[in-house]
């Protein structure tokens, strides 16, 4: 499962570049400054998913209460 | 989780975390946190394996479990300061590494006050 979750990161990193770009290209530049903020916000939730597991782990491992 | 998994999975992030860097270079960042705590969560078995052992040995030498758990809690601190700083220093934030690291010794020392004096105490007691 936490594969999963480094590759879906991965894929919505090069999926908005592109997008970025196209849209560039377009002569949009507003939606793809839009579109950029769009990623790294959907980037941030499961990525946040990730660390807030690791810090219960860990809290629960060393007893860091 | 066998080493070979984790060094293939390390080198593909390194290499995705190559292209985004490019193309999009705040994903990037994002991407080599999530990696860390992933490797992180994959080796947890290992390291359970070892906290308990650590115990059972304490038990048997009939160690208060008191040091133990401040033992523990250095080790889990010092391993997840040293986790945030390295990677707000691959971000570029050294300045932020260091507040971190600073944070962390402040938070190590503090919990091992009581061990420091245990051990005057007993050296008081031991000149006459």
């Amino acid at each position: 499962m936490d594969l999963n979750m480094v590759l879906r990161i991965a894929g919505i990193g090069i999926f908005v570049g592109v997008l970025v770009t196209l849209l560039n290209e377009s002569g949009k530049r507003e939606i793809a400054q839009l579109v950029t903020v769009a990623g790294v916000v959907l980037v941030l939730f499961t990525v946040i998913q990730g660390i807030s597991q690791l810090f219960t782990l860990v809290k629960s491992v060393f007893q860091l209460y | 989780m066998e080493i070979w998994q984790i060094v293939g999975l390390a080198l593909i992030v390194t290499i995705i975390g190559v292209v985004l860097r490019k193309i999009q270079p705040e994903i990037a960042v994002q991407l080599s946190i999530l990696a860390g705590a992933v490797i992180f969560l994959l080796m947890f078995g290992k390291i359970k394996v070892i906290v308990d052992l650590l115990q059972n040995l304490a038990d048997q030498a009939n160690i208060s479990s008191y040091y133990l758990i401040i033992v523990l809690k250095i080790v889990g601190i010092s391993y997840l300061a040293e986790f945030g700083a390295q990677i707000c220093r691959d971000a570029g934030e050294g300045a932020l590494a260091t507040k971190v690291e600073l944070a962390a010794k402040i938070g190590v020392l503090v919990l091992a006050i009581p061990i420091i004096v245990a051990i005057l105490e007993s050296l008081v007691r031991l000149i006459p």
